[in-house]
């Protein structure tokens, strides 16, 4: 039954020892969901004026709420997708400047992306918020979110792609040059297709990242989801039901996300399978496990 | 950035506040994710449905939406406390899905022939796990590790900004919007203080990385 390596295939003996911890387990779980329902309920939070305007269709509150969370989703995402094309664009440039840059100023492009890595998002989100107005660059509050964003995910970008072109086998640079192709052109047209395409599943788990991130907009008062969840709370005080809710679509999205990740990764590691097995693609560590 | 010399007691007030975030959430996740991760191996269906629904649940929802849930939600279960605890507790249940994650796939790579090996020397499945494969799958998750609780000291700047206050970040927004200076100056100073956490923390891990690193 199982394939873990952990344990043996389960004997009758064994079988019944998992099926009484199994059983015990299960039952101290539920008892522990039950107390916090239980709990939930006696304080009245599972009342219909609570979770009325969020699930209920017939509530007068259901049609502002629900426009307000598709103001908000939409506002997520443009700032998402602002987000990874710039953070795509800048990343690129960043990692190619760091695969070519020689050896006089390569410590700066390397400085400026460790520093980058080391910033907290939230502290970037806001520098550009009160630091670029000072300047005199007055834009819109989606701007200053993005700029926030973008100085991270791109250098963990940069890194990703910097990992998938190092996994490419040496034997696709060398043809390259043997064909006559300049530095340029070796990385544009051979290196970099291929790094985006093995690389593929961690930039997609990096959007995941950027979509959470998105919601760090609140500190700067843009208008996606914890904004608008504080701004419904405001008038309805449903705090726990309406963070469910948002924490509901997140998961939702970010989950399809993940799911998309996994299987464009089968599908690659099936293609290359069927194909002449170049290297192993690097398992990288870009740093951005901790999310955002 | 006289601001920084001015008010330095403030940056150094913020500095200690952010430190003592991090220590409680980081042994919190520490403890907290490899417990999970052992739910996530174990031959128990429902403690594995545990682990993966925490595992699926936190790595899904952002930071904040979790921070707030937690300051919201817990005082209806009778769970009071100052907001240091709320921000501590979900720092603390946000990283711990991802040193799960770490754990586990540091337990996945030990190769199969260990634990096989514990097995036919008759050891159960707490003894060989906890003898055989955690000890080997340390190593291997080292430097992951690190990069979760470098990640974790970053977002605590979150924590501070959802309302615990007093820590660096916090400082900074009080100078810059109740005392009005300049925010540049302000944030730099913010802003060296996380790197003065971050920056050594990856030098360290590096140097952890290579001490513990095992041919395999």
């Amino acid at each position: 039954m199982s394939t873990s390596v952990l344990y043996d295939a389960p004997g009758p003996v064994t079988r019944r020892r998992t099926l009484i911890s199994s059983s015990v387990a299960g039952v101290i779980v539920l008892v522990v969901i039950a107390l916090v329902v239980i709990r939930l309920a006696n304080q009245g939070q599972f009342s219909g004026a609570l979770w009325g305007p969020l699930v209920s269709p017939f509530d007068p509150s259901f049609l502002a709420v629900w426009r307000l969370l598709g103001q908000a989703l939409v506002a997520t995402l443009v700032a998402a997708a602002l987000t990874l094309v710039f953070s795509l664009v800048i990343g690129t440039l960043f990692a190619v400047s760091r695969i070519t840059a020689n050896r006089y100023y390569r410590w700066l492009v390397v400085g400026v992306i460790e520093f980058l890595r080391g910033v907290p998002v939230v502290i970037a989100i806001f520098f550009a918020a009160r630091v670029l107005p000072e300047v005199g660059l007055d834009l819109p509050i989606l701007w200053y979110l993005v700029i926030g964003l973008t100085a991270y995910n791109s250098v963990i970008i940069a890194e990703i792609i910097r990992a998938g072109v190092a996994s490419l086998p040496r034997g696709q640079a060398e043809a390259g040059y043997s064909l006559g192709l300049t530095r340029g052109q070796v990385l544009s047209s051979i290196l970099l297709p291929q790094a985006f395409r093995v690389m593929l599943p961690a930039l997609i788990s990096q959007l995941v990242v950027i979509v959470k991130d998105t919601s760090l907009g609140f500190i700067i008062s843009y208008e996606e989801f914890v904004r608008t969840a504080n701004i419904i709370i405001q008038t309805l005080h449903n705090p726990i039901q309406t963070y469910a809710i948002v924490a509901l679509i997140f998961i939702v999205i970010n989950y399809g996300l993940g799911r998309l990740a996994e299987y464009v990764e089968r599908r690659l590691s099936q293609a290359k399978r069927t194909a002449a097995a170049p290297a192993d693609p690097a398992t990288v560590d870009t740093g951005a496990a901790g999310g955002g | 950035m006289g601001v920084i010399v001015e008010h330095f007691p403030l940056y150094a007030q913020g500095f200690l506040q952010t430190l003592r975030i991090c220590l409680f959430s980081a042994v919190g996740a520490l403890v907290l994710g490899t417990i999970l991760a052992g739910f996530r191996v174990s031959p128990v269906p429902p403690l594995r449905a545990v682990g993966s629904a925490w595992v699926t649940v936190f790595r899904n929802t952002p930071l904040a939406v979790v921070l707030f849930a937690v300051a919201f939600g817990l005082p209806e279960l009778g769970v009071n406390g100052s907001y240091f605890y709320f921000g501590v507790i979900g720092l603390t249940c946000y990283t711990a899905a991802f040193v799960c994650e770490a754990v586990r796939s540091g337990i996945n790579s030990v190769s199969a022939g260990q634990a096989e090996a514990a097995r036919a020397i008759g050891l159960t499945f707490s003894q060989s796990l906890s003898l055989i494969v955690l000890p080997q799958a340390l190593r291997t998750v080292v430097p992951p590790l690190g990069s979760v609780i470098i990640a974790m000291i970053k977002n605590s700047a979150i924590v501070g900004a959802f309302g615990v206050g007093g820590d660096l970040f916090a400082q900074g927004i009080q100078l810059t919007s109740a005392q009005g200076y300049a925010a540049a100056g302000v944030l730099t100073g913010v802003l060296l203080g996380y790197l003065l956490l971050t920056i050594p923390g990856g030098i360290l891990l590096g140097v952890l990385e290579r001490k513990v690193a095992v041919a395999r």
